[in-house]
């Protein structure tokens, strides 16, 4: 039974059979950002074994290890990114890809997410951002809406949500985008460009952990989650005639950033060259 | 696939800028060097005293060899940065001392979990906590050993000076690529800071060794494996189109997670143990002086071994039978040799730069009816030879 399903679906091909079903549950945003990837991969012609997936733990780090057939990596919680450096300079060519949760990436992780974006480094990560530790069940999350109710926050969040994607595009990277899980062709698109993108590139989703958060904040269904998601984005080209005030509690959506600076290991090479000739050092 | 940096014309590019012969350097050099030499090509770290020097050593020289040097946000990113690197081929090393250790400690049980070449140098210095930053110390003996979690074996070698911490440097990677494992260099803050002669030799003197890779697709389909019986499973790089998936929870011989079957974590934290005991060849190493006849036995390592030999020497000098022996390699302690040599001797000393650490080790292979004694001293000054002759006039 569950074997027909598999192979009706098309991008079955990108995913380690052995490691199906996935453990995500039913109606996670998890799927939705495994399928967008997979997609972009598609569309992009990428041959997978020109891809390494790294990711940290927690649900979202496993969309795609174990289950994407590529060479996968998966860290400590919250090192992602900083494993994956070591793979780019190692293997410049390759495309390397870190998809972990906002807990792992922006909590945990937040130092090594901000120095990559500064470094520039050729690292393209997708933060599935639930607002919530999902996997540990549910505990309050940097990301958590303020006044929202965790396991660890039952009365209310008394807390800010970080911006991660704003954060991320000041501290220098190429590309930032952020959509949801209920945009899912923008989604693609975004992906599609950050992995083309020379630089350090980050694609924030918005996606809805409708076991953790949603079941403690009235949206027991995926789609109720999914609802919000579309009400509350602004695109971002609406949001910046918009005051702070107006935009509290809002998921401003789209490009934040595209441009070019010099990459990291592309100068971390040509540094390399320059040392070599300087010295007369050369290997013909 | 290739490991980086053991290319036959790195030999060549090795001779160009460091020619054979003495030079005057520091500890912490000569500790870069030994690692060039060894075919190191990727170093990621963050500065720390007593350590920084290797650092320093690294990002001047490595780039003349086409290798890489990164300077991390933390040493949490430094070891991450390694784990990845090591995984494309390069053999990769960092260097930090004790709060910096401790920052790692998470990682090095990673690599030690997804059996990750590296060799991680910790500059001993004087704690707990920040202590004496700039003085040095022996205090992370059981840090080395202890400080991930969970059941794991661990190698660490100690040099003994300046010229040694360049062959300790050179003999840590070649353990690492051997049993694919991580190695710590526990080197300290005054061998680190001493300046020496060292000779730096031809790089075709210095024995180098590669780490195993897949001899066919097959065995590149069991990252975790045990092909040819010997504990070591081959590593299959990144970028070769393996489809590798390598994870710290725990894993089949095909790197898939499996944290439910106790059988699948008991056969694969068992054969990471077995691998270490079984190759004790590979990595056990100790020196011995004047052991034949020793009534007195002094057993000391590291920063502390040289202050040892030069009371050993004394005291033969006044007719007292007193031998040294000095692990290299640390842990595993080659606690069996110390058992046989400990049968003739009526009392051990065990001088080192903290308040009792390897003599714990010590303790475990000596019978009740030897004295054992330690000679402690810390505060970031060395052992003297007079001090510890002194404690071998007080048991003779
Ligand atoms: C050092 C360390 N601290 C804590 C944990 C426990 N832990 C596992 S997953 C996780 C949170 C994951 O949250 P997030 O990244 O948002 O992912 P989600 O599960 O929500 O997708 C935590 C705290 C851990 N594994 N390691
Ligand atoms: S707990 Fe939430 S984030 Fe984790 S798999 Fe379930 S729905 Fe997804």
């Amino acid at each position: 039974m569950a074997k027909e399903i598999y192979s009706m679906y098309p991008r079955v091909k990108y995913l380690r059979k052995e490691a199906l079903p996935t453990a995500l549950c039913p109606g996670c945003g998890g799927g939705t950002v495994l399928n967008a990837f997979a997609n972009a991969v598609d569309q992009l012609k990428i041959d997978p074994r020109d891809l390494v997936v790294v990711s940290g733990i927690g649900c979202s780090a496993w969309i795609a290890s174990p289950y994407f057939l590529a060479d996968t990596l998966h860290t400590t919680h919250g090192r992602a990114i900083a494993f994956a450096t070591g793979v780019k300079v190692g293997l410049p060519d390759k495309k390397v890809v870190v998809i972990s949760g906002d807990g792992d990436l922006a909590s945990i992780g937040g130092n090594h997410l901000i120095h990559a974006a500064r470094r520039n480094i050729d690292i393209t990560v997708i933060l599935v951002n639930n607002f919530i530790y999902g996997m540990t069940g549910g505990q309050v999350a940097p990301t958590t809406p303020f006044g929202a109710r965790t396991t660890t926050s039952p009365y209310r969040n008394i807390e800010h949500p970080l911006q991660i994607s704003e954060t991320v595009a000041a501290a220098g990277a190429s590309y930032v985008a952020r959509w949801t899980t209920a945009h899912v062709y923008q989604l693609i698109e975004s992906i599609k460009k950050a992995l083309t993108v020379k630089g350090f590139s980050l694609v924030e989703v918005i996606s809805q952990c409708p076991v953790q958060f949603g079941r403690r904040n009235r949206m027991k269904e995926p789609a109720d989650m999914l609802r919000w998601f579309l009400k509350d984005s602004v695109p971002i080209s609406k949001a910046r005639n918009m005051s702070p005030e107006e935009l509290e509690g809002k998921f401003v959506i789209g490009e934040l950033v595209n441009r070019e600076r010099p990459e990291f290991t592309e100068e971390l090479n040509k540094l390399i060259d320059d040392v070599q000739e300087h010295f007369g050092l050369r290997e013909e | 696939m290739i490991i980086r940096g053991d290319e036959p014309e790195q030999i060549r590019l090795l001779r160009k800028p460091y020619k054979k012969g003495n030079y005057f350097m520091q500890g912490n050099e000569a500790v870069a060097y030994g690692a060039l030499f060894a075919g190191c090509r990727f170093y990621a770290g963050y500065p720390i005293t007593p350590s920084s020097e290797i650092a320093e050593t690294m990002a001047k020289e490595l780039p003349k060899l086409g290798g890489y040097y990164l300077q991390m946000e933390d040493e949490i990113a430094s070891i991450a940065a390694m784990v990845g690197a090591s995984w494309t081929g390069f053999k990769v090393m960092t260097a930090t001392a004790g709060p910096g250790f401790s920052l790692m400690q998470e990682n090095l049980g990673y690599a030690v979990m997804t059996e990750t070449p590296l060799v991680l140098v910790d500059v001993q210095r004087s704690g707990p906590s920040t202590g004496q930053a700039t003085k040095g110390a022996q205090g992370d003996f059981f840090q080395a050993r202890w400080g991930t979690h969970g059941d794991h074996p661990i190698i660490a070698v100690s040099p003994t000076s300046v010229e040694d911490s360049f062959w300790e440097t050179v003999r840590a990677f070649n353990i690492a690529e051997k049993l694919r494992t991580p190695v710590v260099v526990l080197f300290d803050g005054i061998s680190a800071h001493a300046r020496e002669r060292i000779r730096i030799p031809d790089p075709e003197e210095v024995e180098v060794t590669y780490r195993k890779l897949p001899a066919n697709e097959e065995e590149a389909k069991l990252p975790f494996g045990d092909p040819h019986g010997d504990g070591v499973s081959p590593m299959p790089l990144f970028g070769h189109g393996h489809f590798t998936h390598v994870t710290g929870s725990t894993h089949k011989e095909n790197g898939l997670r499996d944290v439910y079957t106790p059988e699948v974590h008991d056969r694969l934290v068992r054969r990471i143990h077995r691998k270490i005991e079984q190759n004790k060849h590979v990595y056990e190493k100790y020196d011995e002086h004047f052991t034949d006849d020793a009534e007195i036995l002094v057993i000391s390592w590291g920063v502390s071994a040289r202050p040892s030999l030069g009371a050993v020497l004394n005291a033969r000098e006044e007719g007292i039978k007193v031998g040294l022996f000095v692990p290299k390699t640390v842990h595993p302690f080659p606690g069996e040799r110390v058992r046989e040599l400990s049968k003739k001797a009526r009392a051990i000393l065990v001088p080192e730069m903290n308040l009792g650490q390897l003599i714990l080790e010590v303790q475990r292979f000596v019978n009740d009816d030897v004295l054992l004694k330690g000679v402690n001293k810390v505060g970031g000054v060395p052992l003297t030879v007079e001090e510890i002759l002194r404690e071998i006039r007080g048991v003779a």
